[in-house]
Formats: structure tokens, C-alpha cells, sequence
């Protein structure tokens, strides 16, 4: 049996490999969507455990140092190179006149970066009390990746904890949108005639309206004494709204295709139960194309999340979203003088393109006459 | 053709009505009514307010009947002109949307007029040099301008301009014609300020119109009259344009209806970063301090703006394309 198995060469292996394989076979093919989701799997996997990779206490302020730079990660100083990393002090000077202060680097004051270093407590997951974190200096030096904030909050720390709400808003208003459209899609491929009718006008109505201002209203008509889960969710439903046409016109444009196709008759004919034929034959072949959807739906998810908070309508401090960093940046002048208030939209930029290179690669991969 | 003409028109009405419904619904929203939100503030303000004022007012705003009614009476007072009165601004609505409509339209026109003029060209050329260093090029710009959300694309080019130029920019005209009356040196002032609000709002749907472009006139291109035409010996530049990018460019026509609600939406929040005196910022400071009736008709009034525009392009859409006005005619 082994023996007749070493013998399958590279050519029968592709005619007996399942369309999983197959599908498999060509994404690895697309650099640009195995780069995606690499990059995607390293920030989810970073927000899930934000607590630990982040240098401190979200909302600590130091008061010292308001709106300071990022601070370089030095490996070299005057006595050359040293195997642990540190970072330099830094010297606070403000200007008597503009009252503006201005930061440049200690070189007397050296502090040596730790890996696995105790330091702010918090909470994994709300669960689990720690105080691990993955690098961080000695007291009294400071570590700012990123710089501050206007409130002197270490701004590494809160992009990451942003990336918790940023990402997961995005899955869960696509899990969201998944739901009412393949219930409202599969209703109107299925059935057909007037709910068919009724369903494609409500998605050509919905899609006619200019999104942003519709979701504006909305946010804006959350009430504003509601917690901060409350209002995640009450976003992710506004965010769905909108999001299930497309995913609907999917299911519903599959459905009516394949109903007609030959291998659903054949398993009609031979006795098939209407179960097995949506699950065995329907389901399997437009799996793919819901999924390449659902990864196209993300990344508009997140902007329409960053768009809402940037103006004040989405989700409100304390809870941090990169939306919601990005409102510091609103005033130009602030941004001139301190553009690391930026950081938080690079990351919305690199997200975003990650999941359209992994979508674009999967949807290349899902079509079988390519 | 004239009977689907009509039966669009009846489509758009009906479209309409269901708008004037949400946005009447999006006034009502916030817990309670308006009034006593501008009750609050009057309050807070230290005025008095006595109760036969506040029954007063009650009864000129309709907020005496019942739910239905208040629509009807709502949309009967609009359907004469009369849009209500923003509390904030101690104006009429239809004097504020009025002043800012002109505004908002020629923006959403020369938007859209770019969009198309760069990704139809963009997308032919990246079509019939597949995987050329050009195309590549496109192909990676178009990827970051619909990955970049278009506030942070207008805030990093006020950054750029005004830390390397020292220019700020924003706004649609200089200081000194933001009052005075239209003029040919006020006009031109406006085509001076228009390309980074085009730009920025524009930029996400030309990026996407160019892959619908680049997708189609690829798949057309590999067809067998193509290949036929070539045996034959016509001329690349006559076979590209006679056949391929005139099937190609009808996709991108019929999609007009989705560009323009993009072209609106990106709008309104460009508009409140560079400060253009647009609906957008209109509607964004109504929805702040819960000035609804602002906010209400500004909503309807983008909407609209965007199915009529999608009802227009669909009437040019039948009469550009012969096959689809000799389906409907054989209806």
C-alpha cells in the first residue's frame, strides 16, 4: 500500500487532489496574498495579546512629557556596539516665548532595554491579572516607541490596543453583515417572485444612499449616555447595515446560477434530499466566493469604523480605536509639529491593503477557470 | 424607450419617498424631540421660557400630532419650500442648503468628471501592457488609494503642503473672494482650489473604476473576433478602439449609479477636514449639536442629489447603448 502511494507522481496527484488542494495549490502562488496574510496574521496576533506587547499602561500619563518624539532604539553609542539595545534619556526644553516644548536626545542618560521585563499591570484577555511585558526599561527611564499624546500617553501602546477594537470591529460587523446576507440573499435566490423582487429593490435603495452621511445620522443617534460595548456593538450593526447588500447579491446570483446547473440535476435525479444537495454540491461550490467576499468586506468595515471615530461620531474615549487616535491629528498645525500623531493611520493603510492583496489572491485562487 | 424612461422616473419617485421616510426617521431618532433639546439650550443660556411659549411652538412644529401626521405635515410644508428652521444657525434650512448646494454639486461633477477621464485612459493602458513596469505602477497606486482612507489622504496633504510649501490649503477660495459676489476673478480663484478636494475625493473610485477597466478589456481582449480582426491585418490602434474598449467602457458607464453615492459619501468627510463650504460640514455640525431638522434635510438633500444623478446616467446609459434599448423596447 505504501509502496503503490510513493509511486503517484506530481501529475496524478493533481488530478486526484480535492478542490481545497487545488485552491491551496494556486494561492501560494500569489506572493501578494501570502505577504497579506502574513502581515495580518502578525497584527491579530499582536492585538490579541496587546497587553503583553505593549511597553506600559494605556492610560498612564507622564506628565513630563507631553507630546514627546519617538524614541530611536540605539545598538551603538561612543564605546561601539552593544548586544542589548537602549534607548537614550530624554532632555525637555520649552521655548519662554511660544511656550512650546521641544525634546532632543540625553546622551549622558542611557537606559537598557529589557525582554520579559515586570512592569504596568493589566489584565489579559479582562481574565487573567499579570504584569509581563515583552520589552520595557528600567524605572525611572522611559520608553516611548511612538511618542506621547497631548495627555503624555505612550501613543506604541495605545496604537496597540487600538488594533484590538480596529480589527475586531471589522470581523464582527462582517460576521454581522454574513448572517443577514446569506439568510436575505438565500430567501431571494431560493424563492424567487415578489421576495425576490422586494429584496433586490431594498438592496438597490440601500446601495443608492451615500454611505457616510447615512452613518453619521446613525452614530449620531446613538444615545450618548450608552457604556463603550454598548456602543461597539450599536457601530458594528450601523457598519452592516449597508454591508449585507453585497454579500446578499452573491449568494443570490450563485444560487440561481447553480440551481440550473447539470450536477444538481444529477443528484436530483438520482434521489438526492434537497439537504444534501445544498450542503454536499450547493454549498461547497460557492463557499469560496463567500469568503473572498467576506475578506473584500473587512477592510471597508475598518475605514467606515476610523472615518466615524475620527469625527467624534463613532466610538469615544476611553476606549481607543485608530479612529479614534487619528481625532488628535485633526489640526494641522498639530500634526506639523508632532507627526507621529500619525502612526495610527499607516496602520489603517497596511491593513487595509493586506486584506485587498489576500482577497485579491484568494478570489484568483477560488476560480477554477483560471 | 420612452415607456422605460417613465417607468425609471416612477422608480426614482418611489426612491425618493422611501429617502424622505429615513431621513424623517433619522429627526426623530435622538431621545426626545427637538424641542426640547432647544428648550435645554435656551435654558442653559439663562433665558425663560414660559409654558404658552413652549405650547406655541409645539403647535408650529406640528410636534402636537401624531407620528404619521408630523410626517405628512413635514413633507407637505417641504413640498412648499419650507424645510423648517435650524435651531443652531437661527435660520431657514432652505436658506442654508441653498447657499451651499451649488458648491456641493460642482464638486461632486468635476469629481466625477475626473474619475473617469484618468481611469478610462489609466485602465485601457494597463490593459494592453499587462504586466508592464507602467501597469505595475497603477496597479500598486490603485491599491493604496483604495486602501487609504480619504481624511487621512486630505490631512497628510495639508501636511505636506504646508510643512515643505508653507501653503495651507483647504477651503475653496482665498480669504479676500470668500464673500464678495461671483465674479471671473472669484471663478477662476475656485479652479485654482478644486484639484485637491477632485483629488482626494476622487482617488479611492478612480482606483476602483481602473481594475473594473483593466478586468474587462482583458477578458474582451482574448476573444476570438480580436484575434480575427488581427489575422485579418487591421491596425492595433483601430482594432483596440472600434470593438474591445467600447464593450469594455459599458461596465464602467452602468456603475455610475454606485460612483456617484462614493463620490458623495467621500464628500461629506472631506469637506469637514479641508473645510469646504459644502453640505458635508452642514450636516456634520447639525448631527453634533442635534439641529435635525439641518440634519434631516441635508441627508435627503445628498441622497437625492445622488438618484437623480444615478437616474440621469441610466436614461444615458439606454441611449448610449443599442443593445440595452433594444431590450427594453422588446419588452
Amino acid at each position: 500500500m505504501k509502496n503503490r502511494q510513493d509511486k503517484i507522481t506530481a501529475e496524478e496527484k493533481f488530478y486526484i487532489a480535492t478542490q481545497w488542494q487545488l485552491m491551496w495549490r494556486k494561492f501560494k502562488k500569489h506572493k501578494l496574498a501570502i505577504f497579506g496574510a502574513i502581515v495580518l496574521f502578525i497584527f491579530y496576533f499582536v492585538a490579541i495579546f496587546c497587553g503583553f506587547f505593549s511597553t506600559q499602561d494605556i492610560y498612564k500619563r507622564h506628565t513630563k512629557y507631553i507630546h514627546a518624539p519617538p524614541q530611536r532604539i540605539h545598538f551603538f553609542d561612543e564605546e561601539g556596539f552593544h548586544l542589548r539595545p537602549f534607548v537614550y534619556g530624554l532632555k525637555r526644553k520649552i521655548n519662554p516665548v511660544t511656550l512650546r516644548r521641544t525634546y532632543s536626545e540625553d546622551r549622558t542618560k542611557k537606559y537598557p532595554i529589557y525582554f520579559f521585563i515586570r512592569g504596568d499591570k493589566y489584565k489579559l484577555w479582562n481574565l487573567f491579572p499579570t504584569d509581563l511585558h515583552l520589552l520595557g526599561v528600567k524605572e525611572p527611564g522611559t520608553i516611548f516607541l511612538f511618542g506621547t499624546d497631548k495627555l503624555g500617553r505612550d501613543l506604541f501602546s495605545r496604537n496597540l490596543h487600538a488594533a484590538r477594537i480596529s480589527l475586531s470591529i471589522g470581523l464582527v460587523g462582517v460576521a454581522l453583515s454574513f448572517i443577514l446576507g446569506c439568510a436575505l440573499g438565500g430567501i431571494s435566490g431560493y424563492f424567487g417572485g415578489t421576495a425576490d423582487m422586494v429584496i433586490q429593490r431594498v438592496i438597490e435603495f440601500l446601495m443608492s444612499i451615500p454611505t457616510i452621511p447615512l452613518w453619521m445620522a446613525l452614530s449620531a443617534a446613538l444615545p450618548p449616555h450608552w457604556p463603550p460595548i454598548k456602543v461597539y456593538f450599536g457601530i458594528t450593526i450601523i457598519l452592516s447595515i449597508v454591508g449585507w447588500c453585497g454579500l446578499a447579491r452573491v449568494v443570490r446570483g450563485k444560487l440561481l446560477e447553480l440551481r440550473q446547473e447539470d450536477f444538481v440535476m444529477a443528484a436530483k435525479i438520482i434521489g438526492a434530499t434537497d439537504g444534501r444537495i445544498i450542503t454536499r454540491h450547493l454549498l461547497p461550490s460557492f463557499l469560496s466566493y463567500l469568503i473572498v467576499n467576506i475578506t473584500l468586506a473587512i477592510p471597508g468595515m475598518i475605514l467606515g469604523e476610523t472615518s466615524l471615530s475620527f469625527l467624534g461620531l463613532g466610538l469615544q474615549p476611553p476606549v481607543v480605536s485608530w479612529g479614534v487616535l487619528l481625532r488628535d491629528a485633526q489640526n494641522v498645525r498639530t500634526v506639523v509639529l508632532h507627526p507621529w500623531l500619525l502612526i495610527p493611520g499607516l496602520f489603517v493603510i497596511v491593513t487595509v491593503l493586506a486584506f485587498n492583496f489576500l482577497g485579491d489572491g484568494l478570489r484568483d485562487a477560488a476560480d477554477p477557470y483560471k | 424607450m420612452l415607456s422605460y424612461v417613465l417607468r425609471r422616473f416612477f422608480y426614482m419617485i418611489i426612491v425618493l419617498l422611501v429617502v424622505s421616510i429615513t431621513a424623517f426617521v433619522i429627526i426623530q431618532l435622538p431621545p426626545g424631540d427637538f424641542l426640547t433639546s432647544y428648550i435645554m439650550k435656551l435654558k442653559a443660556s439663562g433665558q425663560i421660557v414660559d409654558e404658552a411659549e413652549i405650547a406655541a411652538l409645539r403647535k408650529q412644529y406640528d410636534l402636537d400630532l401624531p407620528i404619521h401626521l408630523q410626517y405628512c405635515q413635514w413633507m407637505w410644508k417641504m413640498l412648499h419650500g419650507n424645510f423648517g428652521k435650524s435651531f443652531e444657525w437661527n435660520r431657514p434650512v432652505k436658506d442654508l442648503i441653498l447657499e451651499r448646494l451649488p458648491l456641493t454639486v460642482t464638486v461632486s461633477l468635476f469629481t466625477l468628471i475626473f474619475t473617469y477621464l484618468l481611469a478610462i485612459p489609466i485602465g485601457i493602458y494597463s490593459a494592453t501592457h499587462q504586466y508592464s513596469v507602467g501597469d505595475y505602477a497603477f496597479t500598486v497606486i490603485g491599491f493604496i488609494g483604495l486602501a487609504t482612507p480619504r481624511f487621512l489622504l486630505a490631512l497628510i496633504l495639508m501636511f505636506v503642503s504646508y510643512r515643505y510649501f508653507g501653503l495651507s490649503i483647504g477651503g475653496l477660495f482665498s480669504p479676500q473672494y470668500q464673500l464678495a459676489p461671483w465674479s471671473g476673478a472669484k471663478f477662476i480663484d475656485l479652479l485654482k482650489h478644486l484639484p485637491i478636494p477632485v483629488v482626494v475625493i476622487g482617488m479611492a473610485g478612480t482606483a476602483g473604476l481602473i481594475r473594473v477597466m483593466r478586468g474587462c478589456l482583458l477578458d474582451e481582449l482574448q476573444k476570438q473576433y480580436v484575434i480575427t480582426a488581427r489575422a485579418k491585418g487591421v491596425s492595433e490602434r483601430r482594432l483596440l478602439f472600434k470593438y474591445p474598449v467600447r464593450v469594455a467602457i459599458n461596465p464602467i458607464i452602468s456603475t455610475i449609479g454606485w460612483t456617484l453615492p462614493r463620490i458623495i459619501s467621500g464628500q461629506t468627510i472631506v469637506a469637514i477636514v479641508l473645510g469646504l463650504p459644502t453640505i458635508g460640514p452642514l450636516l456634520f455640525r447639525a448631527l453634533v449639536n442635534q439641529d435635525m431638522y439641518l440634519a434631516g434635510s441635508s441627508i435627503m438633500i445628498l441622497t437625492f442629489l445622488t438618484v437623480i444623478g444615478t437616474f440621469i446616467s441610466d436614461i444615458l446609459l439606454v441611449w448610449l447603448d443599442p443593445r440595452i434599448r433594444y431590450e427594453k423596447q422588446a419588452r
